[in-house]
């Protein structure tokens, strides 16, 4: 299993230039709430299926005809290769047609692309994870990658922040990890509803609640822009160095391999020098709008 | 191959024998290309003869200004570039992909794209050189390890087909700065032929056996020791008159390091985000790859367009465009220019060719705002 600890950069599967996409199909569909579903999908093509390969991080490009095609993380365990799930809450047209397929539906799959979380900085690292809404989706494979390791980090904490306890993602096993002694999971939403008992304030209001051993720590962030600011700014308060606080970062994608310009975020190509950035690569642009 | 330790040239061919050049070019199977009048402008297109090249026209050219201007009815290129040249040949405007369909739980490919041209490009200068260079990087083709993902096969065969016949510019225009990246005026590499212009014809340089096997079938001859030194007097006269000058050792570094210059505000208020200058770069690469289906079938055609970072799409996220001002998109364009592509790349993105600033409706020069940045000015 450590081979997939190693932080890899697979070869697409894709074929004519990389630009032809690979059929998929739906083989199961979870709702994760009210606008957000967890697809799981299998290659048609068993040899593709059994080639395809991703690193925690990464993403595919998804393509439904007569729509349209979106970048979307992969958010399944990589240790389950044959079964490679998304999460996609539905925000605009590609999202919308997506979010509406059903078991047995036919997709097409362009990936895997980018650069993933550096996996082999965790080693014997605190890890702690900050994630926002669906900012968790390209997270928790490097939640499962961790926890099918034991011991390969020292620690390890997921700090979860939705706006209500609606919008939440995987709720289950945010239940279920909860439970487990080898991960420390807070939760808390920007306005309880119904019976939520827990934190209530934004993500970075849980660090008043743990304690953070600066030298020894790895930061993950994902997010909704301010989230993924402050969260950044936190840490490197309480003086986790600078390359060692990780964003992923969205832009606007198109191609998915650097060809056609349009995530170009200063003169980073956030589909392939990202989308997962270390801090000091990008805080000269970070915090500056209209970039 | 340095210019400046030999001869300007190997040959030279009388006037004549240009229009048996393009005959034996055409005979080689090249689609040659060439400058021409059209809509008072030169533009390059298809040629079969030298009749179709300008004759006696010179251009003057300044921030948002182009216009042609009679020259020496002798000479056929005293012009310099207009606003398209080799780019929209090499990387289309609009290029399909392939066509596919989508039957029986699979994606089929029914077609690939066009068949890749072999053109001659006869009349491009040594800025187009440069640009083809600089695009070689983007599509992959030159040091395939430094880039990220493999090269754009359509382009790199049709650049491997393309044949080049420089002409050495005599005349510079005004908004020319190629001697400011050392780009020009005179072609020094990239071209299979290049040729300086006299009155009574063109002195040849070789640049590769293709070029050379093209020359065994003209009516050649040893250049004159007059010849080379008119040739040579008139190259040096254009290094001299440059439109348009750009301190380049530190362009980068000025623009990154000013990020937040309220020059970035003022630029902001005059550029219209039109995207002229995108369209009219030789280097300019973005492109958007869109599908169009068809009702009564399902084939579908993936097609690839050229797409300009001036439009609000193109950074378009769920929250809005990520450069949601004209100024954010003015200062990516630059930036990425002339400071982010030597990050990306390893080289410049800009080569002094002068489009941008003749084709900008008001009148934009790079080269006026990096000094502006650079010398702290901003009204």
């Amino acid at each position: 299993m450590t081979h997939t600890l190693k932080t890899p950069r697979p070869e697409p599967v894709c074929g004519m230039d990389t630009w032809m996409p690979t059929a998929a199909s739906i083989v199961g569909v979870r709702d994760e709430n009210f606008n957000t579903r967890t697809f799981t999908t299998q290659f048609v093509d068993e040899e593709i299926g059994r080639r395809y390969q991703f690193a925690p991080g990464q993403f595919n490009m998804l393509y439904l005809p007569g729509v349209g095609e979106a970048a979307f993380s992969v958010s399944s365990d990589v240790s389950k290769p044959g079964r490679i799930e998304h999460t996609i809450r539905r925000v605009g047209s590609v999202t919308r047609a997506l979010w509406r397929l059903r078991e047995g539906a036919m997709i097409g799959l362009r990936g895997p692309f980018g650069r993933a979380w550096p996996m082999e900085e965790m080693r014997g690292r605190h890890v702690v994870i900050v994630a926002g809404g669906i900012g968790i989706a390209p997270l928790r494979p490097v939640i499962y990658a961790l926890l099918n390791q034991p011991g390969y980090c020292k620690r390890l904490m997921l700090l979860y922040g939705c706006r209500t306890p609606e919008d939440r993602v995987y709720a289950d096993e945010l239940e279920a990890w909860d439970n487990r002694h080898d991960i420390e999971v807070l939760v808390t939403v920007d306005n309880a509803t119904g019976d939520w008992a827990g934190p209530v304030g934004v993500v970075t209001d849980l660090l008043k609640r743990v304690k953070v051993a600066a030298q020894e720590t790895i930061v993950l962030v994902c997010g909704p822009k301010l989230l993924n600011r402050a969260a950044a700014w936190n840490f490197l308060q309480l003086h986790v160095p600078p390359d060692r606080v990780f964003l992923n970062l969205e832009r606007n994608m198109n191609c998915g391999f650097a060809r056609c310009g349009h995530c170009q975020f200063g003169g980073k190509f956030v589909c392939s020098d990202g989308p997962v950035f270390r801090f000091s690569e990008i805080e000269h642009i970070f915090t500056k709008e209209d970039m | 191959m340095s210019s400046e330790s030999k001869a300007l040239a190997d040959f030279f061919l009388p006037r004549a024998g240009l229009d048996e050049l393009i005959g034996v070019l055409l005979a080689e199977g090249y689609q040659v290309l060439g400058p021409t009048l059209i809509h008072d402008t030169v533009m390059i297109r298809p040629i079969d003869s030298a009749d179709q090249l300008p004759r006696g026209i010179r251009d003057r050219q300044d921030g948002g200004l182009y216009r042609l201007t009679a020259g020496d009815p002798d000479l056929s290129f005293e012009y310099v570039v207009g606003p398209n040249g080799p780019k929209p040949y090499l990387f289309p405007p609009k290029l399909k992909l392939f066509d596919f369909r989508a039957t029986e739980g699979r994606f089929v490919l029914e077609a690939g794209p066009p068949d890749v041209p072999k053109y001659a490009f006869l009349g491009v200068r040594a800025c187009e050189l440069a640009a083809i260079a600089v695009q070689d990087r983007v599509f992959g083709m030159a040091e395939p390890g430094m880039f990220r993902c493999e090269s754009e096969s359509w382009y790199t065969q049709a650049r491997e087909n393309a044949l080049f016949i420089a002409v050495n510019c005599t005349q510079v225009g005004g908004t020319c700065f190629c001697g400011s990246w050392g780009t020009g005026p005179r072609a020094t590499k990239g071209f299979d032929l290049a040729l300086t212009e006299l009155r009574t014809g063109f002195l040849v340089e070789v640049g590769t056996p293709r070029g050379q096997a093209i020359v065994d079938r003209l009516p050649v001859r040893e250049p004159t020791a007059t010849e080379l030194e008119l040739a040579e007097l008139k190259l040096h006269h254009a290094e001299e008159e440059m439109g348009r000058h750009l301190r380049t050792d530190d362009a980068k570094e000025v623009l990154d390091q000013n990020l937040e210059h309220p020059r970035w505000d003022q630029v902001g208020n005059r550029c219209l985000s039109c995207g002229n200058c995108t369209m009219v770069c030789p280097t300019c690469f973005c492109c958007t790859v869109e599908d169009s289906t068809h009702l009564d079938d399902d084939l579908i055609t993936r097609t690839r367009y050229w797409e300009s970072c001036y439009t609000h799409q193109f950074s378009y996220v769920t929250t809005g465009p990520e450069r949601n001002t004209i100024r954010g998109r003015y200062r990516h364009w630059l930036r990425h220019k002339v400071s982010t592509w030597w990050d990306q790349f390893g080289t410049s993105g800009c080569v002094g060719c002068g489009r941008c600033i003749t084709w900008c409706p008001v009148g934009i020069d790079l080269t006026e705002e990096i000094a502006a940045i650079r010398d702290g000015g901003g009204e």
